[in-house]
């Protein structure tokens, strides 16, 4: 047993000296217009917003803020674009266009990782190595399907919709765009897409892309506001098929405005997903797991695993552990090349957050966190682990989408999996243990639609995601991913 | 009236069937099912919310166990279920006329019917092959991604196809490893009861179908909105009831399945019927030493 | 995974309850390590502690006299033109050449570590392993680098391979003891924390990747298990044991995301020559050309340092 004494120490000694990524090759405008038609355009009312950064609190610049004018405007163009181009043209040459998305955003990609970081807060290793070349690889993987649909729906005849209202969230800001637009276009579907309030600068730099990469105009629509011209785009009566990511309370609204409609859609919503840890596991690999599930991109992850239950014979270890490692994770600048935890999105945000460590607290579960430094200005919070937890405190039951982890401890794999699945949500779960064939069951008896085994919060183009129960309805990525995009004829 | 000496016909009771039991309506209330020159047929139970209740209760408690029946087995009970209607053909037969089919259209039904279950009986360890995949993802991990039932159903079965249309929303449910809950045709509802029969003799564990009869004014609404049901299949809606339905499925964010203008006979023979009630679950694992 | 059952420091522990290793999951956390960005003073820092820890190392069959004295030369005299520049850990040398070094290094605070039992292979008895070890510890030896016998443990004679460790340390004395897993002969990683286990239960000072003389040789992943191998072992016992990755950290970036994984996995008690080594023969002359570039701002040519 590890006692006190022979705690390890972290602090002090040799640091890392700052190491900010360069801003000088970075391109943005003083204020952005709606991209509708394929040029950008001012918005029908003139109003604009400051989005703003979370690590500063500073404007980066003005933003157009979309109404139902703008909405009806650009699903006009897609709807045009549709009859008149994209709905027309040969499969191959469709995929020819996405393939060149894809390539510009390769070669802009450190652009598009310094902007998102500066925009949504996340750590510019994060924005670097996962956001931008997923994205990129979304938009590669999906444009070789666009002349394959027939392989993809055996017996049936895939058709496109028409035109895709998208909604995103502002966790993945870019990624998310890609999620949303490459399955679409590549069916041959058009597309109007509104980021999400927060982080609208990527998007609107991969319109940009989209204009180079020659597209036909119309085809992608990019319309910038607030929630309101997210309900625009949900509610507009020429739209075919409404995809949404974002909390499970919207993706009910959403489901309920779409009500009667014949609109099919898609619905990636919350999660609350337990991470077990069984004590054969490869421990110091689980401990890393913890760690990636839960701080990864400060928390605001759907899949996030926001739950630990951990087995009782090594919660002592692995809480030991977890606690040193949290030691070591940089909390700061989100282009310093060595941050690991950036700043919360917003200021609402952070506040929610703040609200549930109240909340943990008032409940009598006994907090930790981090003892790292935190700058004064801007959006943070430090990597936090509650325990002395149960099924009952409302930091288990619910979504936080910040650094915040509960954890629980447990006897048995029946008991595991009982806990596991105790929650409305499904969208994934983690298990750790080395026995292949425990494995196979625990990922068997979860109750979600992406299972980690000895892994966590890994992301594939190839590889479907998307939730059972409360977290959603419908797959994005892999084969799977096109059913969304598509209507099934005999 | 019976002549003298003649013998008494036994009338059939018609209950529902919940759990693998058939209990008459906790509500104790009935409906008056009539033919075509206004001839009482029978007392059909007038379900309640309550009974639907119940049945939610026996299909969660049968799902996992139904869910991991191997896919062989749940294809043998499937072709058991056809091998039952084959040998009680002349009975649904007889209660199709009664609700006004010819003899002509009541033996083609049932021969559908028949041939319904064997399809999907064929089915059940065939469409995970078809439909699921390996992804060939660019790190070190093993990633695939499989169908999964999507857990308990509940269905509003349509009410001109009786039968057929009742066996193509539940064979394919069940092939795939949900459980069901099935509101019979309401004007047409012998045919559901005496199926529940010939269910409970095919080695159908009990909750993995139920049925209830009743109206569907009374009960859609249940159907939609219940909490632990996972997805709900309505059939031939009119606007406002398909616009309840997804209205009252969003509380728990149901699947949602509409099947309108379904021709049952001939577009309902294809494995994304089955499709249509799974959740697509991807597993990674590492790949190293 | 606690080991519990051992009570004594000299007890076999159970190796059935080391934790698993995940292969894949040791490779992504290394990633993390190389993503670190070590700039300005940090790097200056870094690259001064990281000569402070280097063995200086010749262990060839063509070894002479005179390239041990060039080789103790250059420990003490890295590169004049750098003022304040540390000098290395110590020598590393066969124990025929540790009298050589001995002389050489005299008035210098430098250590002078030999390898024994049969190094590279370890494939004698031990008696001769115990003789080959006396006698560099006789010769002036202050640390001994043995090499475990991996025969044995591949075949699973744990016991065999761990009397072996503790009569050698018991042959050191008071003589620093580092134990040679040679990874790259174990396989998997599993079998490396296992016999890091083992070679700490055992009384080893130092825990060693390599001897050099196989490939692969020092990986951060073997690093990075035996470093955890070493902190459940201090959790569990409160005794500090060293680490000594060997062979192919030829690079100062390279040897730079080492510390990075000893601070972030050991914390900053490990970060000192006496509990952190660099096995290596051309690091330091990389490390010097790193170190000339942060003080003049210009890239540096190899000419300009010396090979010895």
């Amino acid at each position: 047993m590890a006692t006190p004494e022979n705690k390890l120490a972290f602090d002090g000694g040799w640091e890392y000296d700052p190491a900010p990524e360069s801003t000088d090759h970075v391109n943005i405008k003083k204020r952005y217009g709606l991209f509708i038609n394929g040029e950008f355009v001012a918005p029908e009312k003139g109003k604009y917003f400051d989005t703003v950064n979370p690590a500063t609190e500073e404007k980066i610049c003005r933003v157009a803020e979309g109404t139902e004018a703008d909405i009806d405007k650009a699903v006009k163009a897609a709807r045009e674009a549709y009859q008149t181009s994209w709905g027309r043209m040969k499969p191959a040459e469709r995929g020819k266009y996405i393939y060149r998305i894809a390539r510009i955003m390769q070669e802009r990609a450190r652009e598009f990782s310094v902007i998102e970081s500066l925009d949504g807060g996340k750590p510019i290793r994060e924005s670097r190595d996962v956001d931008i070349p997923l994205a990129a690889a979304h938009f590669f993987y999906y444009a070789g399907w666009a002349d394959k649909l027939e392989y993809a729906f055996p017996g049936r005849k895939a058709k496109s919709l028409g035109v895709a209202g998208q909604v995103i969230p502002w966790n993945f800001p870019l990624l998310m765009a890609a999620w949303k637009i490459a399955p679409a276009i590549a069916c041959g579907n058009t597309v109007v897409l509104k980021p999400a309030e927060t982080t609208p600068l990527t998007a609107l730099k991969l319109a940009e892309v989209i204009a180079d990469a020659g597209l036909p105009p119309g085809v992608v629509n990019i319309v910038t506001g607030a929630g309101a011209a997210g309900a625009a785009v949900v509610q507009h009566p020429d739209v075919d098929k409404v995809a949404f990511t974002g909390s499970t309370n919207v993706g009910r609204s959403i489901q309920k405005a779409l009500a009667g409609t014949n609109k099919k859609y898609t619905l990636e919503l919350g999660g609350k997903a337990a991470n077990i840890i069984f004590a054969d596991a490869a421990i110091d690999q689980a401990v890393e797991g913890i760690v990636n599930g839960i701080f990864f991109n400060q928390g605001h992850v759907c899949c996030a695993g926001s739950r630990l239950l951990v087995q009782e014979s090594v919660a002592d270890e692995v809480i030991a552990k977890l606690k040193d490692r949290m030691e070591t994770l940089i909390v700061g600048d989100p282009l310093d090349k060595n941050t690991d935890i950036g700043a919360i999105n917003s200021l609402m945000q952070l506040e929610k957050v703040q609200s549930y460590l109240k909340i943990g607290k008032a409940e009598g579960a006994e907090m930790h966190q981090s003892s790292c430094r935190v700058p004064k200005k801007g959006y943070w919070c430090r990597p936090t682990i509650f325990t002395g937890v149960s099924q009952s405190n409302r930091v288990v039951q619910e979504e936080i989408f910040g650094p915040v982890l509960a954890i629980q401890t447990f006897r048995r794999e029946d008991e595991a999996i009982i806990k596991a699945n105790n929650t409305p949500y499904g969208l994934s779960g983690g298990v750790w243990t080395d026995k292949g064939s425990k494995i196979f069951k625990m990922t068997q008896d979860m109750r979600a639609g992406v299972v980690w085994a000895n892994t966590f919060n890994k992301f594939d183009p190839t590889s479907p995601f998307g939730g059972y129960k409360e977290s959603g309805v419908g797959r994005e990525g892999g084969l799977h991913g096109l059913d969304a995009y598509v209507k099934l004829g005999a | 009236m019976a002549k003298q000496n003649e013998r008494i016909a036994v009338a059939k009771t018609y209950k529902i069937y919940i759990g693998g039991k058939f209990p008459r309506t906790e509500s104790g209330r009935y409906f008056t099912l009539e033919d075509g020159e206004g001839n009482v047929i029978a007392n059909m139970c007038r379900g309640s919310r309550k009974d639907f209740r119940n049945a939610v209760v026996a299909a969660r408690n049968a799902q996992s166990g139904w869910a991991k029946t191997s896919a062989y087995l749940r294809g043998q009970i499937l072709y058991r279920i056809a091998e039952m209607l084959e040998g009680r053909r002349e009975q649904f037969v007889a209660e199709l006329k009664l609700q006004g089919s010819t003899k002509r259209a009541a033996e083609k039904e049932v021969d559908q019917s028949i041939d319904r279950l064997i399809y999907f009986a064929g089915w059940a360890d065939k469409y995970q092959q078809v439909f699921s995949s390996v992804n060939p993802v660019a790190s070190s991990h093993f990633n695939f991604s499989v169908l999964e039932p999507t857990g308990v159903v509940a269905m509003l079965t349509p009410d001109e196809s009786s039968l057929l249309g009742m066996i193509s929303n539940l064979a394919p449910a069940i092939a795939g490893g949900n459980t069901c809950i099935a509101l019979a045709s309401e004007s047409m509802p012998l045919c559901a009861i005496s199926f529940a029969e010939v269910l409970h003799a095919s080695d159908v564990p009990g909750g993995v179908v139920n049925i209830l009869t009743g109206l569907r004014s009374e009960l859609t609404s249940q159907f939609a909105s219940h909490m632990d049901v996972n997805a709900v299949i309505y059939c031939d809606a009119s606007e406002a009831v398909a616009k309840t339905v997804q209205e009252l499925a969003a509380d728990n964010i149901k699947h949602v399945i509409g099947r309108d203008r379904v021709d049952w006979n001939s577009d309902a023979e294809n494995p994304y019927m089955i499709r249509d009630t799974q959740e697509v679950k991807t597993t990674w694992h590492p790949i190293g030493t | 995974m606690a080991l519990n059952a051992v009570k004594t420091s000299l007890q076999l522990p159970d190796l059935s309850r080391v934790p698993a290793v995940d292969e894949v999951g040791v490779n992504e956390r290394v990633a993390r390590f190389q993503t670190r960005s070590i700039k300005t003073a940090s790097k200056v820092e870094a690259l001064k502690l990281i000569l402070s820890m280097i063995d200086l190392t010749t262990l060839e069959g063509q070894d002479t006299p005179g390239k041990v004295r060039q080789m103790c030369q250059k420990a003490i005299h890295l590169h004049d033109a750098l003022p304040d520049l540390p000098h290395v850990a110590a020598v590393c040398v066969y124990p025929t050449m540790v009298h050589v070094a001995k002389d050489a290094l005299k008035g210098h605070n430098i250590n002078i570590a030999s390898v024994a039992t049969a190094f590279p292979s370890g494939m004698s008895t031990l008696s001769v392993k115990l003789d080959d070890t006396r006698m560099a510890v006789d010769a002036g030896a202050t640390e001994i680098d043995m090499v475990i016998s991996r025969g044995k443990f591949l075949s699973g004679d744990y016991r065999y391979v761990f009397d072996e460790i503790v009569a050698v340390k018991e042959a050191c004395g008071d003589v620093h003891l580092k134990v040679i897993l040679e990874t790259g002969e174990l396989g998997t990683l599993d079998r490396v924390r296992r016999a890091s286990v083992l070679a700490m239960y055992a009384g080893a000072d130092f825990i060693k990747t390599s001897t050099g003389k196989i490939q692969p040789a020092a990986t951060m992943q073997v690093t990075l298990v035996m470093l955890q191998a070493i902190s459940d072992f201090y959790r569990e016992t409160g005794k500090m044991v060293g680490m000594k990755p060997a062979g192919g950290i030829s690079t100062a970036k390279l040897a730079v995301h080492y510390l990075v994984m000893l601070r972030e996995t050991l914390g900053n008690a490990w970060m000192t020559p006496e509990w952190f080594r660099f096995g290596a023969s051309t690091l330091a002359n990389d490390v010097l050309m790193q170190l000339m570039k942060q003080s003049t701002g210009v890239y540096q040519s190899a000419d300009y340092f010396s090979k010895d």
